[in-house]
């Protein structure tokens, strides 16, 4: 018998930093800035957060941490960090009209160069003693779950056991989707994505919204990094063990058809497509878990196809997606 | 609006025009092409803003600096080009950019809309997404986005250039219905007929100059000619009489439709003859470009056939169903200068070279670009036509518009041409550039070639061309003589729906 | 009223060359400018000494700069590979996993056939895998693209990972030994399948094929009727009809090319020097040859130079990193940094800004 109760928590949160990214690069994307640099945001945020986390550790004995400094310092952080790496991305391809694919993969490199470089030279630039980065005190403010999932049983270990940043995801993402389909603002930044004139006729400030929508997208990314680090990893940074999520984030948004609640679901699918190789039956090829690992890709591949086959308006990427906007000096 | 101007670098596109709209009353603006109706209307709903002039509204001077000005003053434009989301419902759209108090509300909004299309009568589900709707009911989202704005004045730039005549009569029905409420509204158009059934007043524009308005009841549709296409200007164009004329492109039931389904070109039958220049009249968008295009083997064609007789005598042969390079290897020589110059015609970023290969690519079995023969051509044109550019790698895109033009028709007469068919070929064109043109064209004429020319300017045609046809709404409604026509009969031809009578 | 922004932006018409090099140049002087500051303020040390550590980890040694050549050709090889389809404008990110989908397919090779036929057979037979498996994955997202206007972007970035699965699949299948989860080097004794070593010279022969391969590139790209086709494809399909060129034909056969280009530098990394197969093997120098290639605006010529500035920049930046035993990826960050610059300086050749003169309206 698969074993539900346990395979259901260990997909939660692998999805739970894929949730952040997705939702983040669809706020983005809706804006119609294609931010392919979001796995280097999402390096960011992590390291802002790791940064963040081990001065306070440096600084006050564990005795003396408050929870509200614990989590609110590495949080502050990473938003900052992630901040920005938007802010960089909407200089270069708004204000400056860049090539977007060639700035978020510069973006990205910048992004994950920053995250390995500081989680590998921490230690000696500030020249503490400790080993290794292991910030056990500030994670466990983190992953700190409601006491009760203990005692209730499967329903706590698949509902209750999660750190606040896996309920925080699952609350951001619902509140997009609710942003983007019945405010007035996100009715304007959906315009602003599928046909920027259009929206300029109409009054709307072309170039604020692209600024806010993939600033604040960035700043949702960043903390599926704080998540994957401070939460999922026990605030242990190792390098390059966040891996290739940041593209399956950007492959999510594909797979949800921009649809921001969908992807609360659908990142637990790929959280579980991504784990499911540990849950297959002893005795198998090892080999065939990788070939497991491949299903996110292959499903968002026959997604991409489909959608474009069927030619469904609504499940078009938005129609400006990845195209700078100039208006002609009037 | 009194003493309005506005310039666009050296063109002055409106010379100190006054126009007066009256509350309650359907004003028609009238001219032909370019005779600077939408410069004018631009302005009054804050595109565009006057160089000179002063706009009042109930009297008062008003500064209109923006759409959003525009509408702060009850003035609403619809514009030719819909600026409409198509993944959006109507109901979306019409309140996109609307900064209203507390939280969208859609169904509040919806049941606005509906208000607003019961009390004129318009026809459209506010809850249809705009990819799922007609010409018409865009046209209709537009001007319902207007009066939800609370517009008084309403400013449709032809609004029935897209439209059946169905349709039409039914906006016309629904602009007497605004009108009744006590909405001002202003029908930019060049269709007499229009203008005589829907309107109380004209006001007639000609080359940016306001010439003056009537009264409709007191116009009809001879004296609007003559207020429109003014009197016959002198060109003197060099003419010479045709020699030796033969039939080179018969085009019989040529029927067209463009993406969206809507019939382009409507069973259009004449023909093209090699030794003469044929004009192709019209009003904008009455199947010109497709027409050209059909027969270019760029356009998808329906119905008809396009019959090519070679110089030799040889059987015909049926274009219809090849693409430029299948009529190439059938050894076609087929010119075609586009209106879209840069957009089809030529190559922006590459060098007069660069765009001389555009015909001559393919040519030999190597595998390499023969750069040679182009670049001679190049240099041939540089000297022969005067080619203002720095070298012949010079990007054509960064030439001026003169100039690009010549880099285009001298590299298409150069192809030694049996047919050369021009669209607009002298737009935007100062007048010694359009002479050279003129006279490349006669030259090509005499020398055997069929010629086509797609011109917008009455004058030039009279005077350049041997036959015109005449194009109305995708269909041919009529083939006049150049020497023996005048502007008027043209005029009319040129308004004239399937089944009106022509008064000449 | 409605507001004025500050400056004026408009297209400019033309740019004498020296000004461009001038705006160019400048970026890249403020970017090298820009990392020397971070640089110092991580390590305390003076720019100029920085500068001199880059130069050395660069050309220090012999052997420095055999690896600095190896690593310029590979990543000049690849940015080759990908530009005659982004001439077209077709955006193809793929380059990761079309040159992986090589590597997988040399090393199947090797490891099946290596002791059944001998190397004079074996190597066209792995060059031949190679270039039809890049070809491949260069078609599929072409062949949508073409019929149904599938977003290439998207589409290449999911083959990569789809590449990097199968290889970690046949990787596992392939271990050696069992269980270490790795492939380690292919037929260290027999050598067979590795492609010959010239005049003692590892690195030799990748370098003279990328020598080779930019010639051609350039002339495939300027002198060839296709070269011409994609150029015009790239520009408008409008004009590309009209010239009778047939549009969808030109974008799947140059998606082929580019996707076999990668292919050929999949056999030249796994067969030529590294002589093993990992997942990371390629280490995202398809993304970065995206970047190299649109930096020298597909020019296959500055395309070396654009290629050397990264990869100086990135084997100075690991010296400077060994010798401060700092984390080896402060290169990615300066690289960063360079190509943030370098991307933004080209808003200055396509406009002009000039402050607004206030206008009056009244």
């Amino acid at each position: 018998m698969f074993d539900f109760a346990s395979f259901i928590p260990r997909a939660v949160m692998q999805g739970i930093p894929l949730l952040y990214g997705s939702t983040g690069e669809i706020l983005t994307e809706k804006s119609g800035n294609l931010n392919l640099g979001i796995p280097g945001v999402m390096y960011v945020g992590g390291i802002c957060g790791v940064i963040g986390a081990f001065f306070y550790e440096q600084s006050v004995p564990a005795a003396e941490m408050s929870a509200l400094a614990a989590i609110g310092i590495p949080m502050l952080c990473s938003l900052a960090g992630s901040l920005l790496m938007g802010l960089i991305y909407c200089l270069l391809t708004v204000t400056l009209r860049a090539n977007q694919n060639v700035t978020g993969l510069a973006l990205t490199t910048f992004g994950v160069g920053v995250g390995n470089f500081f989680g590998g030279s921490l230690i000696k630039l500030s020249g503490s003693e400790v080993p290794s980065i292991a910030l056990s005190a500030t994670s466990a403010y983190f992953s700190k779950s409601l006491p009760i999932a203990e005692t209730t049983g499967w329903f706590g270990q698949v509902f209750l056991s999660y750190g606040f940043l896996a309920y925080l995801a699952i609350v951001i993402a619902l509140l997009a989707s609710y942003f983007l389909k019945h405010t007035r603002t996100g009715l304007h930044l959906r315009a602003v994505g599928e046909s920027a004139a259009t929206a300029d006729a109409a009054g709307i400030n072309v170039t604020k919204y692209k600024y806010l929508a993939t600033c604040i997208g960035s700043m949702i990314a960043g903390l599926g990094g704080l998540y994957y680090v401070m939460d999922y990893a026990c605030g242990v940074w190792s390098n390059n063990a966040f891996g290739d999520r940041g593209w399956l984030a950007i492959a999510l948004v594909i797979f949800t058809i921009w649809r921001p609640n969908v992807s609360v679901l659908a990142s637990i699918l790929f959280g579980g497509c991504y784990i499911l190789y540990i849950f297959i039956p002893t005795g198998t090829n090892l080999a065939i878990k990788e070939l497991y690992k491949m299903l996110p890709y292959v499903v968002t591949l026959v997604v991409l196809i489909i959608v474009s086959l069927r030619k469904k308006r609504e499940d078009q990427p938005p129609q400006s997606l990845g195209l700078a906007y100039f208006r002609e000096e009037r | 609006m009194e003493n309005i101007t506005k310039r666009f670098g050296k063109v002055t596109a409106n010379n100190a025009v006054n126009l007066e709209l009256h509350e309650g009353e359907i004003l028609s603006l009238l001219g032909e092409n370019g005779s600077g109706k939408t410069t004018l209307m631009n302005m009054l709903s804050g595109i565009y803003f006057p160089d000179e002039g002063q706009i009042y509204i109930h009297g008062q001077p008003v500064t209109i600096g923006s759409p959003k000005d525009a509408f702060a003053h009850g003035i609403g434009m619809i514009h030719q080009h819909f600026k409409l989301v198509d993944v959006f419902t109507a109901t979306e759209n019409i309140i996109l950019g609307l900064e209203e108090k507390g939280r969208m509300n859609i169904p509040e909004a919806t049941r606005k809309v509906k208000e607003i299309c019961d009390k004129y009568g318009f026809d459209i589900d506010p809850n249809q997404k705009i990819y799922d709707m007609s010409v018409s009911q865009k046209q209709t989202v537009e001007i319902v986005k207007v009066l939800y704005r609370g517009a008084d004045i309403l400013i449709l730039d032809e609004p029935t250039a897209v439209l059946t005549p169905q349709e039409t009569d039914k906006l016309f029905q629904i602009m007497r219905n605004m009108k009744a409420d006590g909405k001002s509204l202003i029908i930019i158009t060049h269709k007499l007929h229009e203008v005589l059934d829907v309107s109380d007043r004209v006001a007639v524009l000609r080359k940016g100059e306001y010439i003056g308005d009537v009264l409709t009841k007191d116009a009809d549709q001879q004296s609007l000619t003559d207020m429109m296409v003014g009197h016959a200007v002198a060109l003197n164009i060099d003419r010479p009489e045709p020699v030796n004329v033969q039939k080179r492109l018969e085009i019989t039931g040529l029927t067209a439709y463009d993406e969206l389904g809507v019939k382009r070109l409507d069973d259009v039958s004449f023909t093209i003859n090699a030794g003469e220049v044929l004009g192709i009249a019209g009003i904008a968008g009455s199947g010109q470009r497709e027409l050209l295009e059909s027969i270019a083997g760029l356009y998808p064609v329906a119905e008809g056939s396009v019959r090519y007789y070679a110089p030799d005598g040889s059987a015909p042969k049926e274009l219809v169903g090849l693409d430029p390079m299948d009529i190439r290897k059938n050894g076609i020589a087929m010119s075609f200068v586009p209106e879209d110059r840069l957009g089809m015609g030529l190559v922006g970023s590459m060098g007069m070279t660069g765009n001389m290969m555009l015909r001559s690519w393919r040519k030999g079995a190597s595998i390499f670009l023969n750069r040679k023969d182009p670049e001679a051509l190049a240099n041939r044109i540089w000297n022969e036509l005067g080619v203002v550019t720095p070298s012949t790698n010079f990007p054509v895109r960064r030439m001026s518009g003169g100039n690009v033009q010549k880099v285009l028709v001298g590299r298409e007469i150069a192809q030694s041409p049996a047919v050369l068919m021009t669209a607009y070929a002298v737009r935007g064109l100062d007048i010694n550039t359009s002479y050279t043109i003129y006279n490349l064209l006669t030259e090509q004429k005499m020398k055997g070639v069929a010629v086509v020319y797609v011109g917008e300017d009455l004058d030039v045609l009279l005077e350049l061309c041997d036959r015109i046809v005449v194009l109305c709404g995708g269909q041919v409604s009529g083939v006049v003589d150049a020497r023996t026509t005048d502007k008027r009969q043209i005029g009319s031809l040129m308004t004239l729906v399937r089944g009106g009578k022509v008064d000449a | 009223m409605h507001k004025q922004s500050l400056f004026h932006i408009s297209k400019r018409d033309a740019l004498p060359w020296y000004q461009a090099v001038l705006i160019r140049g400048g970026a890249i002087v403020l970017a090298l400018i820009v990392c020397a500051l971070v640089t110092m303020l991580l390590t305390g040390e003076n720019p100029i000494s920085i500068y001199g550590t880059i130069f050395y980890g660069a050309f220090g040694t012999a052997r420095k700069s055999w690896v600095t050549f190896q690593n310029l050709a590979v990543l000049l090889g690849i940015s080759l590979a990908v530009t005659p389809a982004f001439k077209m404008r077709f955006w193809n990110i793929g380059a990761e996993g079309q040159v992986l989908i090589g590597c997988l397919a040399t090393a199947a090779c090797m490891i099946v056939l290596g002791d059944k036929l001998p190397n004079g057979v074996l190597i066209p037979v792995m060059l031949v895998a190679a270039i039809a498996a890049g070809a491949l994955w260069g078609f599929l997202p072409s062949f949508f693209k073409a019929k149904w206007n599938t977003n290439e972007t998207l589409f290449t970035l999911m083959m990569n990972y789809i590449a990097t699965q199968l290889a970690a699949f046949f990787i596992i299948v392939w271990e050696v030994p069992k269980g270490a989860g790795k492939i380690g080097i292919i037929n260290q004794n027999s050598e067979a399948g590795w492609l010959p070593v010239i005049g003692g010279k590892q690195y030799l022969l990748t370098i003279l094929v990328v020598v080779v391969m930019t010639i051609l590139m350039y002339i495939y790209l300027n002198y060839s009727k296709h070269g011409y086709e994609i150029a015009v494809v790239g520009e408008s399909r409008r004009t590309a009809s009209y010239a009778g060129i047939k549009v969808d034909r030109v974008i799947i056969r140059t998606m082929v090319l580019s996707g076999a280009v990668c292919g050929l530098m999949g056999l030249l990394l796994t067969a030529g020097t590294d002589h093993t197969l990992t997942t990371t093997i390629v280490g995202g120098r398809g993304f970065t040859a995206v970047m190299v290639s649109w930096l020298a605006k597909f020019n296959p010529i500055v395309m070396v130079f654009t290629s050397l500035l990264l990869v100086v920049l990135s084997r100075g930046a690991s010296e400077i990193s060994s010798v401060f035993s700092l984390n080896q990826s402060f290169a990615d960050i300066l690289t960063g940094i360079i190509l943030f610059f370098i991307i933004g300086s080209e808003f200055f050749l396509t406009y002009k800004v000039s402050l607004r003169k206030s206008r009056k309206e009244a």
